[in-house]
């Protein structure tokens, strides 16, 4: 009735190729940006903030950077963690050695850094594939944090080996540090999500994306038809580290302030970061942010559920947590396993069609 | 489906809002995960503590205490949802229980103006309280220990340690990276030769570190362990049939659930302390009467007596005498975060403080002030008697090396206090 084609007339190719062809999508695009720009900064508390819609961003993020190596392009990761630590300790090292530069280039200089790294991991995909490649990016997991861990110049010779985030700002605004305002962080996340989203959205619909599917799809066929394998595979790495290091750049200096590599950025965060993808939906934009918001609020949800509303003892709530999220997992991948995006998907096709339904 | 969760939630964190003339002390606890074994008698014990000053006082001076438990599972990412979680709450004082948490909230509770206790763990440095007004770290702290290891070792030695080895086998994380700076500088002084061997969390897998201390044999090992890297340390200091007498664990690598495991061939290893153990004092039985016996002990009930849960008796003791102090210095029962704050400034714990509480002799007597808010550094060592199934104390309270100590936390601190212009003063 409202969810439809018809009627939407699309008079040049540029309204034709858009990213939310029917109408009501394109506005309710308009409206989540604006509630996230307009009217959360003005609502956020701390709790809000740091508890819920700040992890979210960034694990969307990070998700993001999976999915196009992962989904887009067919090449599994489990370097997640690593990468994430290496956008974390290149902005840790830029922030303290140029003070004075705004944060946002410090992140994207993160990024860069990071995407270097993964393209130097991404080099044994040429080689080799599935499973192995696996293993080759674990051994970039344990090499990264292990180096992170040994090196002391990465953090700053400092007693504990812990990197902490000084008090840096964005057009005299604070963003990191404990005075930071919460609507700064959520806002400077938010920033780097949303262009992270178009970024990815756009690069996954153009030729380049088209050469990762192709690859994804089958990699002999691919390379027939004239896709260099070589530039695809490793424009793959390039642009889903930099998603990855940003992500972890901002995990670092915004969410946490303080970090220990082998704890935020061990082998564990890979796999949290992998099983958003997986439940979100491998391929998809939004599958990555549905991803992140179910395993970042479902944990709360359920403490503050358990705990806060039924009153229940804090271990056997967090037991039933590991029970449910684990349940969870496997009734997606048994239920649904194109994941959450699938869900969306289906749940379009249907509203397209109601309320008469053929 | 997570509108109406999200609802849910925003319902729950508005019918939890400010409460009334209560004291609240959050305990941040960890009940699960690979550090449960050391977390949960901890938690109870400091839970057990407040239900008696309820039960027994009505809470302290006469103020009900609120106990909100929140389980973070030894995790920073949920040791901040908690910290955020419950300082709208009016919480006086965290204790988090874990050097990587204690790192993220220096900051944070500073800003907020929420002092942390982080009873012989978190940021050494933390001692000088001009630069960390709001961070305490009394009565010991980890160069403390590192400190009176070497000087039992000494002892052991005949106070000559030159050409000696020590290993230490560490937690590779903030935690255990903290003890090497001063191992370093006293291997200086005393001319040991110090090795290090880092184990990753959790710590099951330790073959190739033991397989080291095989090969070099180190004199004696010392161990920064927590949770279930304990446990498998010293199963394997026993396979490798390392002398037991000669391997000192840390406070923290010190409880029954980290011998036990080893059996009988753990007789012997040896642990830092800075309190006393057993059941054996007055304070038991109000616990017996107003608590267990009421059916208001925490968790299993199970824990009672056990060392690390009268560590946490003894850190809700210390909290609780702060927020009494506090209490005498604002003249008002229901006091704030940063009363409390004033009021642990200013505790004074004596012999006489702690017989009253009917805890004579359990820990040492100490006396906080603006530029020493870690105690003056007393440890004694305590060993496990298999048979007998307890750690005994085997020597008197010592003092550290303060003269190697106190440049170290000046020199940190300081740096600290430039990386984030905090200008040390005491007002």
């Amino acid at each position: 009735m409202f969810y439809r084609e018809a009627g939407d007339f699309k008079t040049s190719y540029q309204q034709d190729n858009q990213t939310f062809p029917i109408r009501f999508d394109r506005y309710r695009y308009y409206v989540v940006l604006a509630v996230a720009f307009g009217v959360v900064p003005f609502l956020i508390n701390d709790y809000w903030a740091n508890a819920i819609l700040v992890p979210f961003l960034i694990y969307a993020i990070a998700a993001i950077g999976l999915n196009i190596l992962t989904g887009y392009c067919g090449q599994v990761s489990l370097g997640t963690g690593g990468f994430m630590a290496v956008g974390a300790y290149a902005c840790y090292k830029l922030m303290t050695a140029f003070p004075e530069v705004s944060m946002f280039i410090h992140v994207i200089l993160a990024g860069g850094i990071t995407a270097l790294v993964g393209v130097l991991f991404g080099l044994p995909s040429l080689r080799i594939k599935g499973f192995y490649l696996a293993v080759a990016t674990l051994a970039a997991q344990f090499f990264l944090v292990w180096i992170f861990n040994r090196v002391p110049w990465f953090y700053n010779y400092s007693a504990s080996g812990q990197i902490s985030a000084p008090e840096r700002e964005v057009f005299g605004i604070l963003v990191t540090g404990p005075n930071a305002p919460s609507w700064a962080i959520y806002l400077f996340c938010l920033i780097f999500v949303t262009f992270a989203g178009i970024l990815a959205r756009n690069l996954t619909r153009g030729t380049v994306g088209r050469t990762w599917m192709a690859i994804r799809d089958m990699d002999i066929a691919a390379e027939i038809i004239g896709v260099n394998p070589l530039t695809a595979k490793l424009s793959a790495f390039a642009v889903s580290s930099f998603f990855v290091g940003i992500s972890g750049a901002l995990f670092f200096s915004v969410y946490l302030g303080a970090v220990e590599v082998g704890e935020a950025f061990g082998i564990q965060k890979s796999f949290l970061v992998l099983f958003m993808v997986i439940i979100g939906g491998l391929g998809s934009i939004f599958g990555s942010f549905a991803g992140a918001a179910f395993l970042v609020v479902l944990p709360v949800v359920l403490k503050v559920v358990g705990v806060d509303l039924m009153g229940w003892a804090t271990d056997i709530v967090a037991h039933f947590q590991l029970v449910i999220v684990g349940a969870l997992i496997i009734i997606f991948l048994i239920l649904e396993p194109h994941g959450l995006a699938q869900l969306w998907r289906v749940a379009k096709e249907k509203l397209r069609l109601w309320p008469f339904p053929y | 489906m997570k509108k109406r969760l999200t609802a849910l939630a925003l319902g729950a964190l508005m019918a939890a809002g400010p409460a009334a003339a209560e004291l609240v002390f959050p305990s941040l606890s960890y009940r699960t995960g690979p550090y449960a074994a050391n977390g949960i008698p901890f938690a109870d014990g400091y839970a057990d503590y407040f239900t008696l000053l309820n039960e027994r006082d009505g809470g302290i001076g006469g103020e009900p205490i609120k106990m909100i438990e929140c389980e973070t599972g030894y995790n920073t990412e949920k040791g901040v949802e908690c910290y955020e979680s419950t300082k709208g709450e009016g919480a006086l004082v965290y204790q988090p229980l874990s050097t990587g948490i204690t790192y993220q909230l220096i900051p944070k509770a500073t800003a907020d103006g929420i002092p942390v206790h982080s009873m012989g763990y978190g940021r050494t440095s933390a001692k000088n309280g001009e630069v960390f007004r709001n961070i305490f770290n009394y009565p010991a702290n980890y160069w403390d220990g590192a400190s009176v290891a070497v000087k039992h070792i000494l002892d052991q030695e005949g106070g000559d340690l030159s050409g000696k080895k020590i290993a230490l086998v560490y937690h590779n994380s903030a935690y255990g990276k903290e003890p090497i700076r001063t191992l370093e500088e006293l291997s200086k002084k005393h001319g040991y030769e110090l090795t290090l061997l880092p184990v990753d969390h959790p710590g099951q897998e330790q073959k190739s570190q033991w397989l080291q201390i095989r090969r070099e044999k180190p004199d004696y090992v010392i161990m920064w362990g927590w949770g279930v890297m304990n446990q498998v340390a010293i199963q394997e200091a026993v396979n490798i049939r390392f002398p037991m007498d000669h391997f000192i664990g840390i406070w923290w690598s010190g409880s029954e659930n980290d011998v036990k495991p080893a059996g009988d061939k753990a007789n012997g290893y040896k642990a830092l302390t800075f309190h006393n153990f057993s059941s054996n004092y007055p304070i038991y039985d109000d616990l017996k009467k107003y608590v267990y016996d009421a059916g208001k002990s925490a968790g299993a009930g199970d824990q009672t007596g056990t060392v690390l849960y009268n560590r946490g008796l003894y850190a809700a003791m210390l909290a609780a005498e702060a927020a009494k102090t506090a209490q005498e210095i604002h003249g008002t029962k229901a006091i704030t975060s940063q009363m409390m704050r004033d009021g642990m400034e200013a505790l004074d714990m004596t012999e006489a403080k702690m017989t009253a509480l009917g805890l004579p002799g359990f820990g040492p007597e100490f006396k906080v002030s603006c530029d020493n808010h870690g105690g003056n550094g007393f440890g004694a060592v305590a060993q496990w008697d298999a048979a007998a199934g307890e750690f005994k104390m085997i020597t008197d309270y010592f003092q550290s090396d303060q003269d190697i100590l106190n440049p170290l936390i000046e020199e940190d601190s300081m740096a600290y206090a430039k990386e984030n212009n905090i200008a040390p003063g005491c007002n």
